[in-house]
């Protein structure tokens, strides 16, 4: 009992930390590549080839002044930012990153929680970062906080069915709820469920854009309009959450995307953990790459298409997923 | 439902168009100049700050005929005359205003000694307006020149050929 709650607490530190950097240099990732993709260089000057800009921002934001409008509900506006980012960390309790193995003669499972209801752990806890959004627009008392708020939550639910409907796909066909079960049976490449299931992929991936609010579903942080939407009164350390909870939120997508469709940590000859790392490296990129190449869908349009295109279509898919198990 | 079909067909013929231009970049080189790092060169004809020529014995080339401040749109130069020993006019004050120049090359035209020009420095900032009234010495060449032994072969060339003296 007692090596099982220490060696759950090591993991459990292990991912947060890694985590966390990895969000932190994430930020760097997405401006150097996006700088890239538009043909110029990004941050440079913070260390060799701008490795310490993440740094550097989290200084810069620790001295920011910490302002809280005088309108502000105290406790709503203290508690949003962490509704945003811990649902984001907890999705990664069911995460299996690399295979069983035995450390100095303990044996170790690759996830930190193996619960068998897994996939809907995810989903559940996973959809709870939605009301730090709403909670952070109404606290903040102020009319573009508000708008951008609502709007933001109107988004992220009418994403959050098709995204939920998108890999029923993946559990009827794998019989099972537990993401390590789902893992276990994607052995080959061949087995990947994303040959099994491209639609679903597809519905997923869009889905996942629209719920981490990236490009080019990103009009509640949309700079240019709404001032800044939900995060317009929020600054320093408050503002720092909230980002490091939408890149957690963008890592967290992408693990279970790589979990549900590609086969979590198998792959031939290299340790399990890179192999995590490579897939949930490859949907970042994906993230990235959609934002330096779409332009923002405009809010009609965006709510049109989630309601009228994508919840269609998973249901679709559910329904020919199921017809095609039972024959 | 035609349009829905060729609209969906459309987009998954059209869009990884757009990716593979977003991806190509990706691996083509940057066109940013590292700024303060690394300078380009200007191109010769570049229209920068000004300099004042001189003949091969060190004798300036301006005998402060005005034309240049005539030719000034933005009326920046302003130029006193005087005789010297051997009996030339040349001028005892020339002063140019860069703050008021705005680097046409009118003045450069105008010379008919050849005098002045334009050359490729741009980096003359500074923090006080008064320091932007050149004065004669500050944009005269030195004498003697410091120039390498190529450069000095080449003027030696054009010389002979009657070409116009190159630029600095």
């Amino acid at each position: 009992m007692l090596e099982f709650v220490i060696i759950a607490s090591l993991k459990v530190i292990a991912v947060i930390v890694v985590l966390l950097t990895a969000c932190a240099y994430s930020t760097l990732l997405e401006r150097k590549v996006m700088a890239f993709m538009q043909h110029r260089i990004g941050p440079l000057y913070a260390g060799p080839y701008g490795l310490l800009q993440p740094i550097a921002d989290a200084i810069k934001l620790i001295f920011k002044e910490d302002v809280m409008p005088n309108r502000a509900e105290r406790f709503a506006y203290t508690l949003a930012p962490m509704i945003a980012f811990v649902p984001s960390l907890m999705v990664f309790a069911v995460v299996p990153f690399s295979s069983n193995f035995t450390l100095l003669g303990y044996p170790i499972p690759g996830v930190i929680s193996d619960l068998n209801i897994g996939v809907l752990w995810v989903f559940a806890v996973g959809s709870l970062g939605v009301y730090g959004t709403i909670l952070a627009g109404w606290s903040a008392g102020s009319k573009y906080s508000l708008l951008g708020g609502l709007r933001a939550s109107a988004q992220t639910i009418s994403y959050e069915l098709a995204y939920g409907l998108s890999i029923v796909g993946v559990v009827i066909i794998g019989n099972t709820l537990s993401m390590t079960e789902l893992v276990n049976q994607q052995e080959r490449i061949i087995d990947w469920y994303i040959w099994k299931q491209p639609l679903g992929f597809i519905l997923y991936m869009i889905c996942a854009v629209a719920e981490t609010n990236r490009a080019p579903f990103d009009l509640p942080e949309a700079e240019s309009e709404l001032v800044g939407g939900f995060l317009t009164e929020y600054s320093s350390m408050r503002y720092a959450t909230f980002f490091v909870g939408e890149y957690a939120h963008m890592i967290a997508v992408g693990a279970v995307g790589s979990t549900l469709f590609f086969g979590g940590w198998q792959g031939p000859w290299l340790p399990p953990m890179v192999w995590m790392a490579i897939k949930v490296f490859a949907f970042i990129f994906l993230f990235i790459w959609l934002r330096a190449t779409l332009p923002r869908f405009r809010y009609d349009q965006l709510m049109d298409f989630g309601w009228k295109v994508l919840f269609p279509l998973a249901v679709l898919n559910t329904m020919i997923t199921g017809l095609v198990v039972l024959w | 439902m035609k349009e829905i079909l060729k609209t969906i067909a459309d987009t998954f013929l059209k869009l990884p168009q757009g990716f593979a231009v977003t991806l190509r970049l990706l691996f083509k080189r940057p066109v940013t100049l590292d700024y303060p790092r690394k300078r380009e060169t200007m191109a010769p004809r570049y229209k920068g700050k000004h300099y004042l020529e001189r003949y091969d014995d060190g004798s300036e080339r301006c005998v402060c005929c005005g034309l240049c401040a005539a030719a000034c749109p933005a009326d920046a130069i302003y130029m006193e005359p005087e005789e010297n020993e051997r009996g030339e006019r040349f001028a005892r004050i020339y002063e140019i205003n860069l703050l008021r120049c705005i680097f046409c090359g009118f003045c450069e035209e105008a010379c008919p000694e050849e005098a002045i020009f334009l050359g490729r420095e741009y980096e003359f900032a500074t923090d006080s307006r008064d320091s932007f009234i050149y004065t004669k010495e500050q944009m005269l060449v030195p004498y003697p020149r410091k120039e390498n032994a190529f450069k000095r072969i080449i003027r030696r060339v054009r010389k002979v050929y009657g070409v116009v003296q190159s630029r600095r």
